[in-house]
């Protein structure tokens, strides 16, 4: 990377930005982490509340299995250390939306230990950022400040939904690379199926701490940043938490350690608390839970059953269906993505079929913001318009324009072609007519062509496409205008 | 009636027996036990009596008695420590935080006991919170011993926590009642009225369903008037829930099966240790006594050492209120109890809590929340934490040697009621002989042995390793055998 790229320019010299992150991501599971209640988004508030959500008197906490299963694939995913034995803590504060008082979590004993995540940069050179740590907690539930004019409500459904806490090493060095690994992060989770990642749903989110230094320097004071919710923001939210922390430094003053918000609408950093105000949490071990004991053989196993993962996934398709390096990167970072690619690669040109993905139905997707499982155009829809192709029953053209059809109306690519009669013409008597008029009223071209000017091959090309409306077979139109024009 | 005229005052083996033989109903039984209640009301020892319910579940009994569906506790009326979560039925621990708060839902040992065919007569009163020796920081007023001493009328401490279910059983108005243990909040208030008191093995019953105060030390177990009685409904009580990560998966042996008191090639230590300074001599009397007994009925008596339990009382000090304190914190006005409204919320809390709780919970609340705090947590909650594995180790060596411990309850007798109020850490010198086994996890009970210079009833503890509670009951069955302690409190249930 060059000097200039590596470093932030101040007023007064270059600054090495870094950066950690802790990521909240929302564990698939059935049931929330320490109770029997359900966990699906978007139901009405206060219906997937059990008694031990509400934190009723006596009532106590079992762990839910299907969660430690979940927890201890994302750290085998993630090559880290999985400790055998963990420890539930509890971390104790008041505030209305957390009805236990205390939030468990895991604070001295993580289930999961030091592990990495390689990222990729656009320049195609990749970072190993480290993984400190994966613990498990609860998510508390949500304060409804805008139900009525005096009183705040609470909603209880997401509390007591497992959440790890992913906490990476301060790794990274610009918000280029936060970005990427978040999105890495999230191809991960979404392949072994451990968090949807669904960020604007909540069911992942960022907190980060950002701070500064001149190069060489050991580190600088730190600011957490809390709850970003897309990578955009989390990007944005660095880029001007930096800015302001240099400009601090520059004018003088010196960066106090402290929590803060990012607000998007101004494009800019709040505090929210300082270091003074922050809680002490109080953590102990949570005397309702036993320790969490796994067995290495049974973590053994999950690791050999583990799915394939991006990385290697992506050297698959490189090797296995010849594909760039970028593409691949680009097919598998949803896995929604590299299967529907590798349904439609079966039995057909490989390359032909990433470009369909890649090039075309990716391009309409960020278009339309449409995510690709509610899209309407299916993996066998699609090969069917690229057999067409293949078949030339129709033109390339076209397919682009059946294409747009497709992923409107999610009609099958025959029925449009029928309907809207694009078959292509491949009929040589039809043609030859089209091509006996077209060099007829064209008589003066064909002159000029014969004396040498070659270039007006396409000009004849053009107008028996024009005349039948493009659907002429332009390999026969070809064929047929050579042997025309060559006699 | 005659028949009726000796329901009260039955134990419940011999109430299982008189309704088995069709002597009288549990619909009798309901009746004589809700009478027996209105009688002694002046004890305080009900924090809501529930007749209906009584007369309502006692039906149902005989229904099923008569269709032969009989329980292990059929038709039996009992007392609910209001600890306990009960559907339907008001649950306060004893704590204005709670008063009016109506459980949906029923506690795991209070439904097996329902599912045995046990009566519910009422909730019995208790510490706020199951924090206190004397049973005078309930919200709903201090229950009074049954006893009172020779020469005074002056109103004596029950114990606690447990208090009001140790004197409901004493005066006999119940034959037997429910209560917890955390540090001896069964087994004190059992020797300080006269009854048999008993806390199992950590895990032995479920803790879902009953308020929590310290939830590593927190056991739930019987108090009754004999051992047989505190067999049978520990057998009941007892079991295995997957609702409780700590609950233990050990099958529940028939108790009342195991009560041979045969002493023959049985050990049992006699910890030095537990000879404290300023002990009265009574209390080292009975308790050379009840070894003497012992060792008369074949039983060897073997001089044993537990060398850390000095440190078990500041050790328990630590970890209860460390526990209670996060416990509690779910008392905060916002879901249900008690709610001081403000505009501010840090204020709303303030009120609320500073209302809602006593002296001693807060007090217990704020030395918790302080050995928790940043900078203090190594020095007292880590290091609380490692005296009290060496406390459980000096418990392991010396079951290598004995199969039993026997010791005194309570380093002296009942005291009167206000009484060392003022002085907290005298009150909580009460708990010095039966917080150690607590903190280990093991079963021990308390069974009454004898009476003080003034009268008063003075108790021995048994304890034994983990999950031995048939050792213990038989050991029991001995202890109280010899001891023979027919004395009866001077304010008892009237017969109706």
């Amino acid at each position: 990377m060059k000097e200039s790229q590596r470093y932030l320019q101040g007023n007064t010299g270059n600054w090495e930005l870094v950066v950690g992150l802790e990521v909240h991501a929302q564990v698939i599971s059935d049931a929330k982490l320490f109770s029997g209640a359900a966990t699906a988004f978007g139901a009405p508030p206060n219906t997937q509340v059990s008694l031990v959500d509400a934190a009723m008197p006596g009532m106590l906490p079992v762990i839910n299995r299907q969660c430690i299963y979940q927890v201890v694939r994302t750290g085998l995913a993630l090559g880290a250390e999985v400790n055998l034995e963990s420890v539930f803590d509890r971390k104790n504060y008041f505030y209305p939306d957390l009805p236990q008082g205390y939030q468990i979590s895991q604070y001295a004993k993580p289930i999961v230990g030091k592990g990495e995540i390689i990222v990729d940069l656009e320049d195609g050179t990749s970072r190993r950022i480290a993984i400190t740590r994966i613990h498990l907690e609860q998510d508390a539930g949500k304060s409804l400040h805008d139900q009525h004019p005096t009183k705040t409500f609470v909603d209880l459904n997401r509390s007591g939904v497992a959440l790890m806490e992913i906490v990476s090493e301060p790794d990274m060095r610009s918000a280029e690379e936060a970005g990427a690994y978040v999105r890495k992060l999230r191809s991960i989770l979404r392949h072994i199926k451990t968090c949807d990642g669904n960020m604007e749903q909540g069911s992942m989110r960022c907190d980060v701490n950002v701070s500064v230094r001149r190069p060489g320097e050991p580190y600088g004071t730190r600011c957490e940043i809390k709850n970003l919710n897309s990578v955009r923001f989390l990007m944005r939210a660095i880029q001007c938490e930096s800015a302001r922390q240099i400009e601090v430094i520059e004018n003088g003053g010196r960066v106090i350690q402290e929590t803060r918000l990012f607000d998007p609408d101004r494009v800019e950093t709040r505090l929210m608390r300082s270091k003074e105000e922050a809680h002490d949490y109080r953590y102990f071990p949570d005397p309702d839970l036993l320790p969490v004991r796994l067995e290495a053989e049974w973590v053994a196993q999950l690791k050999a059953e583990l799915p394939e993962l991006p990385n290697e996934k992506r050297a698959r398709f490189v090797q296995q269906y010849g594909l760039t390096l970028a593409d691949a990167g680009v097919l598998v970072a949803e896995p929604d993505r590299a299967d529907f690619f590798e349904s439609l690669a079966e039995g057909r040109d490989p390359k032909h079929a990433a470009n369909w993905v890649v090039g075309e139905l990716l391009g309409k997707l960020n278009k339309t913001g449409v995510e690709l499982f509610s899209a309407k155009i299916s993996a066998i829809q699609l090969g069917e318009l690229i057999d067409l192709i293949h078949d030339d029953k129709i033109s390339g053209r076209i397919a682009k324009q059946v294409f747009d059809e497709m992923f409107e109306t999610g009609k099958d690519a025959v029925r449009i072609v029928e309907e809207r009669g694009l078959a292509q013409v491949s009929d040589e008597g039809e043609l030859d007519q089209h091509i006996d008029q077209i060099l007829n009223s064209n008589s003066d071209k064909v002159a000029e062509y014969k004396a040498g000017k070659e270039k007006l091959f396409g000009f004849f090309v053009g107008q028996v496409m024009k005349a039948t409306n493009g659907k002429a077979n332009p390999k026969l139109v070809n064929r047929l205008l050579r042997g025309r024009l060559s006699n | 009636m005659a028949a009726e005229e000796s329901l009260i005052g039955l134990s419940i083996a011999e109430m299982r027996d008189g309704m088995r033989l069709g002597e009288f109903t549990a619909v009798d039984l309901a009746e004589a036990h809700i009478a027996a209640a209105e009688s002694v009301r002046e004890l305080g020892a009900y924090i809501l009596e529930t007749p209906e319910r009584a007369l309502e579940m006692a039906a149902a009994s005989d229904a099923r008695r008569s269709k032969n569906q009989i329980g292990t506790l059929e038709g039996i009326p009992l007392a609910i420590k209001d600890l306990f979560c009960t559907k339907g039925v008001g649950t306060t621990a004893a704590s204005r935080i709670l008063d009016g708060f109506v459980p949906s839902y029923e506690s795991s040992v209070t439904t097996n006991l329902w599912r045995a065919g046990a009566v519910m007569t009422g909730k019995a009163n208790m510490d706020e919170f199951a924090m206190g020796s004397s049973n005078m920081t309930s919200y709903f007023g201090h229950v009074q011993n049954p006893w009172r001493r020779v020469g005074d009328n002056q109103p004596v401490t029950p114990g606690g926590s447990s208090g009001g279910s140790a004197a409901l059983v004493a005066a006999n108005v119940v034959p037997g009642a429910t209560g917890t243990d955390t540090g001896g909040s069964i087994r004190q208030p059992a020797a300080f009225c006269g009854v048999v008191g008993m806390k199992p093995t950590y895990g032995r019953c479920s803790r879902w369903g009953i308020i929590a105060f310290a939830s590593s030390l927190d056991q739930a177990g019987p108090v009754t008037r004999t051992v047989r009685d505190a067999a049978i409904l520990l057998r009941a009580m007892a079991g295995h829930d997957a609702k409780d990560s700590t609950s233990v998966d050990v099958a529940v042996p028939d108790y009342e099966a195991e009560l041979s008191g045969d002493m023959r090639g049985l050990r049992v230590g006699i910890p030095k240790e537990y000879r404290v300074d300023g002990m009265p001599s009574e209390i080292e009397e009975l308790w050379l006594e009840g070894a003497d007994w012992l060792r008369r009925s074949g039983a060897e008596i073997i001089d044993i050492s537990l060398p850390h339990t000095q440190y078990a009382l500041p050790t328990y000090y630590i970890i209860a209120p460390a526990e209670a304190s996060s416990n509690l914190a779910r008392y905060d006005g916002v879901k249900y109890g008690l709610r001081i409204a403000d505009d501010d919320l840090q204020v709303q809390y303030e009120k609320t809590r500073g209302a809602g709780f006593g002296a001693e919970v807060k007090r217990r609340i704020m030395i918790g929340t302080y050995v928790l705090s940043a900078g203090y947590y190594d020095a007292y909650y880590l290091r609380a934490q490692r005296v009290r594995s060496l406390i459980a180790d000096d418990f392991n060596q010396a079951f290598e040697k004995v199969d039993v411990i026997l010791t005194p309850t309570t380093p002296h007798q009942a005291f009167l009621l206000g009484e060392k109020l003022e002085d907290p850490v005298a009150m909580y010198l009460n708990d010095v002989f039966t917080v150690p086994s607590s903190l280990a996890g093991l079963p021990a009970i308390s069974v009454p042995s004898g009476l003080s210079d003034n009268s008063l009833p003075l108790g021995l503890q048994l304890i034994a390793p983990a999950f031995r509670e048939p050792t213990l009951f038989s050991v029991a069955t001995s202890l109280e055998s010899c001891a023979g302690f027919v004395s009866r409190p001077t304010i008892v249930a009237k017969k109706t």
